[in-house]
């Protein structure tokens, strides 16, 4: 298996397949759709590989792929997957078919469409996979311009303005977290020679030498580009605009995958290589959290847009992750890291819902839909389980993974006295989402019909085949989420316990 | 005495002059063998450039030359900007009914300057190459007379530059009042063990200096007659300054400071960075109310010589590589975008507001994918070539702890990230069908291939064969 580097095959299928687009003649439509498809499903395959070869037992990454390929200035193509990553990857890799077949709807200029698609896939796993810092922040900014594109030219009436705002916002983030990338760079040069940009080695040498000012400087340097990415309040005035206007398959991927590259980014920088500051810092990034749990939810329940509904429901799904994580133990940020994937299933799928119906009904203001069960059973149905994982129903989904965000925060030692508070105030947040979700499915499938729905055609097979694995994923983990802490326990332990090692040296 | 720093200005003015006396005797009508001609030349120097490449350090001409590595870097970028300008004249000559074929003696004459620049050891040398490269630039920015916006961008370029000159004479003169030397090496080794009593001078010389290249770069607050003669002249031309130009004010900045006034860092380190911090603020910032391309290119131009001086400050062991890569990186880019830029230029007449951008992709993806990934590497967007080049110049500057200087740089890079993202903008999402299209025209084409293909591997290329140990 290790000659074979199939992480770096997962990275390259994609481009080769955007590659073999671009040959195509722009006028075989179709042709170019099932090419795109093939090639993410062949990703898909490749992971589901990857998963038969995972060795639980083992924290450290697997699957690595290293080449010195720029040894003047040490950076290093690394890539390796572990138990943090493993299921983001995975994720990607199951998101991406469902996105492209989600986008069989595009008519115009549908060549460059897949082209990005499939570029989009390789940045999303390039930030999931890299184990290089320099590596990283590449893949990191190149996601940035397919999905600008993307939103900018298959977006709707307000396109242009949500690309541009998406795009600064994002780079004003990402520019801080470059310097602090440079930085480090900077600081192991003297140690190594050449410097280096590999983050294990800087957490196990260089983390100890900082001063804790240095490393608070340089947490909030990293957390600026991942709090804007997560969205974290106040940083997620992007989201709304981003969301809406973006075409569907772009709000699936920006919420389902993107948005977890924010918190993947905490999980895996911040919190390796400034523990210090990582331990001080814990009660804002937890409070921030919290405002964003009850924020997002109360502007979720004002909405009259169906789409910009879900994406603050996004803001609020997002605020339990990073409530988890700032925990800080492992329960919480085992649990944040299922919410992660919990979100990008139910969220994900709520989005392609709003899509779906927006092909049909050609809005998504609550005042014009209503009493849709009747005519569409199939999607009504579905759209109550995906609303109910999102709501965190006990035996779906959402609910093991807010449930144990709670009790993880709840007995969190690095949120001390304040600990009880937040998970008080973030308990609200469940509350808030039931009202906001079910008034949502009320809205939608209750109440008057309008005459213009009748007849409208239910789900088809697309769509079906589409919903299926989502449906599957939301019972199985709802109803047996064990195999999924299973995979991650070791790996998360692991980086946690550098992080205790460190913070009690300070003690 | 060695002549081989001078091998490659040599071949480029003889090989010009000999251009010229074809262009006497030839007969009316297409110049298109002109231009093969200059190609040709320019291909032979930058052969005599390679062959110079293995050589670390040769000093010739009474130590007034000197061939080093960053002379075959800098060699090589202005090569590379001259050729390119050569392709994108061919065609915009015959359009715009100015094909003659002194245009492109011109062009070569002025890049033989600029070779000159790149090899200046002595101030004499400084000051010879700056006239040599800065009068057949004047001639070429008025070339599209009787435009009168051509003549004005001439005339105004001219005086100014006249000024200038004037300026760095003078300069020269008293730092040769002060200590008998022009040569750059010397000057350095007196500075380390000055003499008092003629110190004054030489720093008011020093001064003088800064503001003629400082002129020559268009660094804030020298920059004003930029915008009007990237505007008036001819677009390839445009180009041509933008890129080669700003390699040879570089090449004079690293030469005249680094080198000469090396040993007095800390006295000139301070208005260096008060010019670099004010113009990224200005060229970037101005840059956002601009409509028309050329003159965004300008401000933009404007803006890419903050960083650069910013990359005179660094440590030298990673800003001196930093500032041969970014000037490549930034050559590729620009030229690349004055290629689409040309390439958009009919027979019937020239118009450069993003109007005349809008929805161009629509028909035209290859020429738009080009223009975006131009637009990315000057905003510094991985995996580009002007990411890398950014890196290692911020790198440089924090290392030598200008952190506020850094910083000053990382939000203009934001800002920047608005205007240059607004050509991307009204060519990809730009509502409707373009009202022009690019012009089927070869030369330009493979301009746009070649730094299409440049600007996104020429980064990861350059750091994985050996980058900063180069």
């Amino acid at each position: 298996m290790a000659s074979f580097p199939i992480l770096t095959w997962m990275l390259l299928l994609p481009l080769i397949g955007a590659l073999v687009i671009l040959g195509i003649p722009r006028e075989r439509v179709g042709t170019i759709r099932w090419v795109a498809l093939g090639t993410s499903l062949g990703v898909l395959a490749l992971g589901l590989g990857l998963l038969s070869g995972f060795d639980l037992s083992q924290p450290g990454p697997q699957f690595v792929h290293h080449w010195d390929w720029a040894p003047s200035i040490g950076a290093a193509y690394r890539v390796g997957v572990d138990g943090i990553s493993l299921w983001l990857v995975l994720l990607t890799a199951l998101i991406f078919p469902l996105a492209l077949m989600a986008s069989w709807s595009i008519e115009e200029r549908v060549k460059e469409y897949m082209t990005l698609m499939l570029l989009l896939e390789t940045g999303v796993l390039g930030v999931f996979l890299a184990l290089d810092l320099l590596l990283f922040y590449v893949f990191w900014e190149f996601t940035l311009v397919p999905m600008t594109l993307l939103i900018g030219i298959w977006g709707g009436p307000r396109r242009i303005y949500a690309a541009i705002k998406f795009f600064l916002y994002t780079m004003a983030g990402s520019v801080f977290m470059l310097v602090a990338i440079v930085a480090l760079w900077l600081l192991s040069r003297p140690l190594t020679g050449t410097g280096t940009f590999d983050p294990v080695w800087m957490a196990a040498h260089l983390s100890p030498l900082l001063s804790p000012a240095a490393q608070r400087w340089l947490f909030l340097a990293f957390g600026l580009a991942f709090a804007i990415k997560v969205p974290m309040w106040p940083f997620h005035s992007w989201l709304p605009d981003a969301h809406v206007e973006a075409p569907t398959a772009g709000s699936v991927i920006l919420a389902a995958l993107l948005l977890k590259m924010g918190a993947y980014g905490f999980l895996r920088f911040n919190f390796s290589l400034f523990p210090v500051a990582a331990r001080d810092l814990a009660v804002p990034l937890a409070l921030l959290a919290v405002v964003a749990i009850l924020y997002g939810a109360l502007a979720s329940y004002a909405q009259d847009d169906f789409k910009r509904l879900v994406a603050f429901s996004s803001v609020s799904h997002m605020g339990f992750v990073m409530l988890g994580l700032s925990a800080l133990n492992p329960l919480g940020v085992q649990a944040a890291l299922l919410q992660m994937i919990n979100h990008g299933l139910s969220t994900g799928g709520l989005f392609l819902l709003v899509g779906m119906l927006y092909e049909r009904t050609h809005t998504r203001d609550f005042r014009e839909l209503g009493g849709l069960w009747k005519v569409l059973p199939v999607y009504g149905g579905i759209l109550m389980v995906v609303g109910l994982s999102s709501m965190g129903l006990p035996g779906l989904n959402g609910f093991v993974g807010e449930f144990l965000i709670l009790l993880g925060a709840f007995g969190s030692a690095a949120l001390g006295p304040a600990a009880r508070g937040l998970t008080a105030a973030a308990a609200l947040g469940v509350v808030l989402a039931a009202i906001y979700i079910l008034t949502m499915l009320m809205r939608v499938l209750h109440g008057p019909l309008q005459d213009r729905w009748r007849g409208l055609p239910d789900l088809h097979v697309r769509e079906l085949a589409i919903m299926a694995p989502l449906l599957v994923l939301i019972i199985l983990i709802g109803l047996y989420p064990l195999p999924f802490f299973a995979a991650m326990q070791t790996s998360i332990q692991q980086s946690l316990s550098v992080f205790t090692q460190a913070t009690l040296a300070v003690r | 005495m060695l002549w081989w720093p001078l091998l490659p200005t040599l071949i480029l003015t003889a090989g010009a002059l000999g251009l010229l006396l074809v262009e006497a005797f030839r007969r009316p009508g297409s110049a298109s063998g002109m231009a093969w001609g200059a190609l040709g030349i320019t291909a032979l120097t930058l052969g005599a450039v390679g062959a110079l490449v293995g050589h670390q350090e040769i000093e010739g001409l009474y130590r007034m030359v000197r061939w080093d590595p960053p002379a075959f870097w800098l060699s090589l970028t202005i090569l590379i900007g001259t050729g390119l300008a050569i392709l994108l004249s061919r065609h915009y000559l015959a359009d715009q009914g100015m094909e003659r074929g002194e245009y492109y003696v011109f062009l070569l004459l002025a890049a033989a300057g600029m070779l000159l620049m790149a090899v200046a050891a002595d101030l004499l040398i400084v000051f010879l190459a700056l006239e040599w490269l800065s009068f057949p630039l004047y001639v070429l920015a008025g070339f599209a007379r009787p435009r009168l916006e051509s003549e004005e961008a001439a005339l105004k370029y001219f005086l100014l530059g006249a000024f200038a000159s004037a300026f760095l004479v003078f300069g020269i003169a008293l730092i040769f009042a002060g200590t008998g030397l022009t040569n750059l090496s010397d000057l350095a080794a007196w500075l380390k063990h000055p003499d008092p009593g003629a110190q004054p001078l030489v720093w008011m010389g020093g001064a003088l200096l800064l503001v003629a290249l400082g002129f020559k770069v268009a660094a804030v607050p020298f920059h004003l007659w930029t915008p009007d003669v990237y505007e008036g002249a001819p677009t390839p031309v445009t180009g041509f300054m933008a890129a080669a130009t700003k390699t040879a004010a570089v090449a004079a900045l690293i030469r005249v400071f680094l080198v000469g006034l090396g040993p007095a860092v800390a006295l000139w380190s301070g208005p260096v960075a008060l010019m670099a911090a004010g113009t990224m603020l200005v060229g970037n910032g101005v840059a956002l109310m601009q409509s028309n391309f050329k003159r965004l290119m300008a401000y933009s131009s404007i803006a890419h010589a903050g960083y650069l001086l910013m990359g005179l400050l660094g440590d030298p062991a990673l800003a001196v590589p930093g500032l041969m890569f970014y000037l490549l990186a930034y050559t590729l880019a620009t030229m690349g975008a004055f290629a689409v830029a040309v390439g958009m230029v009919g027979p019937e007449g020239e118009d450069q507001s993003f109007r005349a951008y809008t929805g161009v992709a629509r028909r035209a993806p290859g020429i738009g994918t080009a223009m975006a990934l131009f637009m990315l590497s000057l905003i510094g967007v991985p995996p580009t070539a002007g990411f890398f080049a950014k890196l290692l110049l911020f790198a440089a500057a924090w290392q030598a702890g200008w952190i506020a200087l850094v910083m000053v740089g990382i939000l203009t890079t934001v800002i920047s990230a608005y205007f240059y993202l607004r050509v991307v903008v009204a060519m990809w999402m730009g509502p409707g069908e373009p009202a022009r299209l690019p012009k089927s025209d070869l030369w330009v084409r493979l301009s746009v291939a070649l730094t299409g293909v440049g600007t996104l591997l020429l980064g990861v290329l350059w750091l994985m064969f050996g980058g900063l140990s180069l």
